[in-house]
C-alpha cells in the first residue's frame, strides 16, 4: 500500500464529514441548474473512471470497443439520473460536485491526479473502502454508484447475450 | 404486425369509447372539477373504491400522480418500466437509505407492477388486531365474504401450471428439510406464464386495477386525472372541501404550475402508506391520536441468491407460485420476528443492483445468470413490542420520506432468515450461496454458510434490505383505542374523509398485502356508498 492510500484511509473521519457537509457547501457555491442534474466535463471524467472499475470483467477488452462501451454507459447513467426525483438528482449532483474538486477528490478517494489519469485499481480500492466504510454517508455514496452503473449496463439489451438472458418475447416487446 | 392486433388493449378501447380521462401534463390552464367523491390514488384501495362508488351511482373523480400506461406501452424492459411505472424509478428509499422500497406510480398503482401473489389476511394477524386495537369487526368470518367477492372479481385462484424452477427449488429444498410449503394463488386470467409482471403485464392477464376496477369505474362515468399530485386537502373546520393537485410534466418530475382543484362531498385517500400520511401532514390535518404517519411497516425483506448446476431461468414463468409460512409460526406472533419465504423473479437490473459487490466477481456472478435462484424472507414487523416500524415525515420540499430505523428485532430476524434461506438452497442442491450482504463471500457449503452468516455484522447498508409492501401510518382502531382512523376507515378529526389503502393496517399483514387491501376496502367502500346514497352498494362483478 502506498503512502497516498494510507493517508486516504486514515482520513476516513474527515472524509465522511466532508461528504456530509461538503455537499451543502458545494450547493451554496454552485447553485443547482434549474433543469436538474448536469454531467459536465470533470464529472463526466469521474464517471469515466468509475464505470470501468465497477464493470471490470464485463466491459469489452479491445480498446476502441471498450472506450465506446464506457461512453455509452456513462450516457445511460446520465439518463437514469435525469429520471430520478429532483431531490435525488441534487444529491447525486452534490456527490459529483465534490468528486470534481481536486482537494475533496484526493481526500475522499485517494485519487491523486485528475480523473482522466486515474488507475482502475485505485478507483476499485476507494469503492471497496466506501462499500463497507464505518460512516453511513460513504456507504450510501457507494451504493448510488453501484446501482447506477450496474443498472445502466444490464438494462442495455446489447449486454444480455453475455449473461445468457434471451430477453422478453420479441413479438410482444 | 402491431402488438395491438395480437393483444387488444382495453384501456385504448375505453379511451376510444369516450372515457373521461385527462392527462394533467397536457393541461394548458388550471382546472376545476366537482364530484360526490374524490379519490386520491388509483391502486388497490383507490381502484376498488372507485368501482364500487361509481357502480352505486356516485360521481367520482380519481386523481393519480402517475401516467396512464397500458399493455401497448408495456414492453417488458426494466430500463423503461422502472422510471415510468415506479415511485422514484424503483429507487425510493428510507431516509437513511437503509431500505429500498418498490411502489408503483402509474394508473393501477402497485397492482400494475406487482407479482400477483394473493393471500387473505392471515387469521393470526386479524386476531392480534381484535385483541390489541379493538377491531372487533375484523374477524375471519366478517371478512370472508369480502375476500370472496374480490377473489371472484379479480379471478384470484390457484395457479394451475407447475411452478418454474426458481420457485420449485424453494419447494424441493424446504421439503428436504421437512419445511412445509404452499402454492400461491394469483390474480390472473389467461396468463401466458411469461414472468414480466413487474414491468406491467404485456397481455392484460394480470387482473390489476388498470384492467378491472378502473375501467369499470370509467365505464360508469368516473373521471380520471393523471399526472396530478395531491398537494393538500382544503380544510374548513372539521370538513374537507376538496383536494388541490399540482399537475406534473410528462416525465412526472416537475410541476407545470397548473393546478387541479376537485371539490367533493367526500374525500377518500388511497395513495399508499407513504403518500397518504404525507398528504395529511402537508395539509396539517388534525391528529388527535398523535399517531399520524407513525407505525409504518415494510415487511423488511432479506435476499439470498444461489447457484445451481442446472438452468433455473429465474426470469421465465409466473414469478411467485411457492411460499412457506413455516417461520411465521415457529414462535409467538409478538416474539422474535417471523418471516414468510418467497421467491423473486430474476431480471438483469433487479439482480445486478440487488447483489453486492462490483468488478470481476460481480461480472462472474452475472455470467451465471441462468443458473441463479433467488429467495426472499419477508419479516413480519409491527407485532414485537420493539418493532414499531417507521415514521412518515416531509422533506424540505414537502415530499414524503419514511424514516425506518432498523433495530435489533429486525437484525436478529435478518440473521435467522438468511440462515434459513441458505440452508434451503443448499438442501435443494445449490453449489454456492451468495446472500445480499456486503461482507458475505460466496459460501460453498451449508456448513460454511452457517458459520459465515452467523458471524456477519448486521448493520444498515451492509445487509441489503428491500421492501415492496408499505403498510400503516393511518392505523385503524376501535373506539377505546388510539388510532388515526376508525374501524370503518373514517379519519378521526375530519367528518367527510376516509382512508382506503394499506395505511389502515395497524401492523404489517404477514403476507403480500394486495388481497387484504382489496377485501377490506371493498367493505369500507360498500359501507361508504350506503351512507352517501342511502341504498345498499352495488356489488362489482368480474367481466366475462
Amino acid at each position: 500500500m502506498d503512502t497516498t492510500r494510507r493517508t486516504f484511509l486514515k482520513a476516513g473521519l474527515l472524509s465522511a464529514a466532508v461528504l456530509a457537509v461538503g455537499g451543502g457547501w458545494y450547493r451554496i457555491t454552485h447553485p443547482a441548474p434549474p433543469h436538474g442534474f448536469v454531467l459536465d466535463g470533470e464529472a463526466r471524467a469521474a464517471l469515466g473512471a468509475i464505470v470501468p472499475a465497477i464493470l471490470a470483467g464485463a466491459l469489452p477488452v479491445a480498446p476502441a470497443e471498450r472506450a465506446r462501451a464506457i461512453a455509452a454507459t456513462t450516457d445511460r447513467v446520465h439518463q437514469a439520473i435525469l429520471g430520478l426525483p429532483l431531490g435525488s438528482q441534487q444529491e447525486v449532483q452534490d456527490l459529483f460536485g465534490l468528486l470534481t474538486l481536486a482537494p475533496a477528490r484526493r481526500l475522499l478517494t485517494g485519487v491523486a491526479g485528475g480523473w482522466a489519469a486515474a488507475k482502475e485499481a485505485d478507483v476499485a480500492a476507494f469503492l471497496q473502502d466506501w462499500r463497507t466504510h464505518r460512516f453511513a454517508v460513504m456507504r450510501t455514496a457507494y451504493a448510488a454508484l453501484h446501482d447506477l452503473v450496474l443498472g445502466a449496463w444490464y438494462s442495455d439489451p446489447a449486454h444480455w447475450d453475455a449473461i445468457g438472458f434471451p430477453g422478453p418475447l420479441k413479438e410482444l416487446a | 404486425m402491431s402488438k395491438e392486433s395480437v393483444i387488444p388493449d382495453p384501456v385504448a378501447a375505453g379511451l376510444a369509447r369516450g372515457w373521461q380521462v385527462f392527462d394533467g401534463a397536457r393541461a394548458t390552464a388550471d382546472r376545476e372539477l366537482t364530484a360526490d367523491v374524490v379519490i386520491v390514488g388509483s391502486g388497490a384501495g383507490g381502484g376498488v373504491t372507485a368501482e364500487i362508488l361509481a357502480l352505486s351511482g356516485l360521481s367520482v373523480v380519481i386523481v393519480e400522480e402517475g401516467a396512464l400506461q397500458s399493455s401497448r406501452d408495456f414492453n417488458m424492459r426494466e430500463a423503461e418500466a422502472y422510471p415510468k411505472l415506479y415511485q422514484e424509478s424503483a429507487a425510493r428509499k428510507t431516509r437513511d437509505k437503509g431500505i429500498n422500497i418498490f411502489q408503483g406510480r402509474t394508473v393501477g398503482g402497485s397492482t400494475t407492477v406487482n407479482w400477483t401473489s394473493s393471500f387473505r389476511t392471515p387469521p393470526t394477524t386479524l386476531a392480534f388486531w381484535q385483541q390489541h386495537y379493538g377491531l372487533g369487526t375484523y374477524t375471519e368470518a366478517d371478512l370472508a365474504p369480502w375476500f370472496e367477492m374480490m377473489e371472484k372479481r379479480l379471478h384470484i385462484a390457484d395457479w394451475p401450471a407447475a411452478p418454474n424452477e426458481n420457485n420449485d427449488l424453494l419447494r424441493r429444498g424446504a421439503a428436504k428439510l421437512g419445511i412445509p410449503t404452499g402454492v400461491i394463488r394469483r390474480n390472473v386470467n389467461g396468463c401466458w406464464n411469461l414472468g414480466y409482471c413487474g414491468m406491467g403485464c404485456p397481455t392484460n392477464a394480470k387482473q390489476s386495477m388498470l384492467v378491472t376496477t378502473i375501467p369499470s369505474a370509467l365505464d360508469h362515468g368516473a373521471t380520471l386525472v393523471t399526472r396530478a399530485r395531491a398537494e393538500r386537502l382544503v380544510l374548513q373546520g372539521d370538513m374537507v372541501q376538496g383536494v388541490v393537485c399540482a399537475l406534473l410534466d410528462a416525465p412526472g418530475l416537475r410541476p407545470t404550475g397548473r393546478l387541479l382543484r376537485v371539490r367533493a362531498r367526500h374525500t377518500v385517500l388511497a395513495g399508499g402508506a407513504i403518500n397518504t400520511p404525507a398528504l395529511l401532514l402537508r395539509s396539517q390535518a388534525p391528529d388527535p391520536s398523535g399517531q399520524l404517519g407513525k407505525r409504518t411497516f415494510l415487511h423488511p425483506t432479506l435476499v439470498s441468491a444461489a447457484v445451481f448446476p442446472q438452468r433455473v431461468d429465474g426470469y421465465a414463468g409466473a414469478p411467485q407460485t411457492v411460499y412457506s409460512d413455516h417461520f411465521l409460526h415457529t414462535q409467538a406472533i409478538d416474539g422474535p420476528l417471523g418471516y414468510k419465504l418467497e421467491v423473486p423473479p430474476l431480471h438483469p437490473v433487479l439482480l445486478a443492483t440487488t447483489m453486492p459487490g462490483f468488478g470481476r466477481e460481480h461480472a462472474a456472478m452475472m455470467r451465471g445468470f441462468p443458473h441463479l435462484q433467488g429467495m426472499l424472507a419477508l419479516l413480519r414487523d409491527g407485532f414485537h413490542p420493539e418493532s414499531q416500524g417507521g415514521t412518515v415525515g416531509l422533506n424540505a420540499d414537502g415530499g414524503a420520506v419514511l424514516d425506518y430505523p432498523l433495530g435489533d428485532p429486525v437484525w436478529e430476524g435478518a440473521r435467522r432468515a438468511l440462515l434459513t434461506m441458505a440452508e434451503i438452497q443448499f438442501a435443494a442442491g445449490a453449489t454456492g450461496v451468495q446472500v445480499a450482504h456486503e461482507r458475505a463471500p460466496r459460501y460453498a457449503s451449508w456448513a460454511e454458510a452457517r458459520a459465515g452468516i452467523a458471524g456477519l455484522p448486521y448493520e444498515r447498508h451492509l445487509t441489503r434490505v428491500v421492501s415492496a409492501h408499505v403498510m400503516g401510518g393511518c392505523a385503524m382502531a376501535g373506539a377505546q383505542h388510539d388510532g388515526v382512523t376508525d374501524a370503518d376507515g373514517r379519519y378521526r378529526g375530519l367528518a367527510n374523509l376516509s382512508v382506503h389503502d394499506g395505511s389502515l393496517f395497524p401492523t404489517s399483514i404477514g403476507a403480500n398485502p394486495q388481497l387484504s387491501i382489496y377485501g377490506i376496502t371493498a367493505r369500507l367502500a360498500s359501507d361508504l356508498a350506503m351512507v352517501l346514497t342511502g341504498r345498499p352498494a352495488k356489488r362489482p362483478q368480474a367481466a366475462a
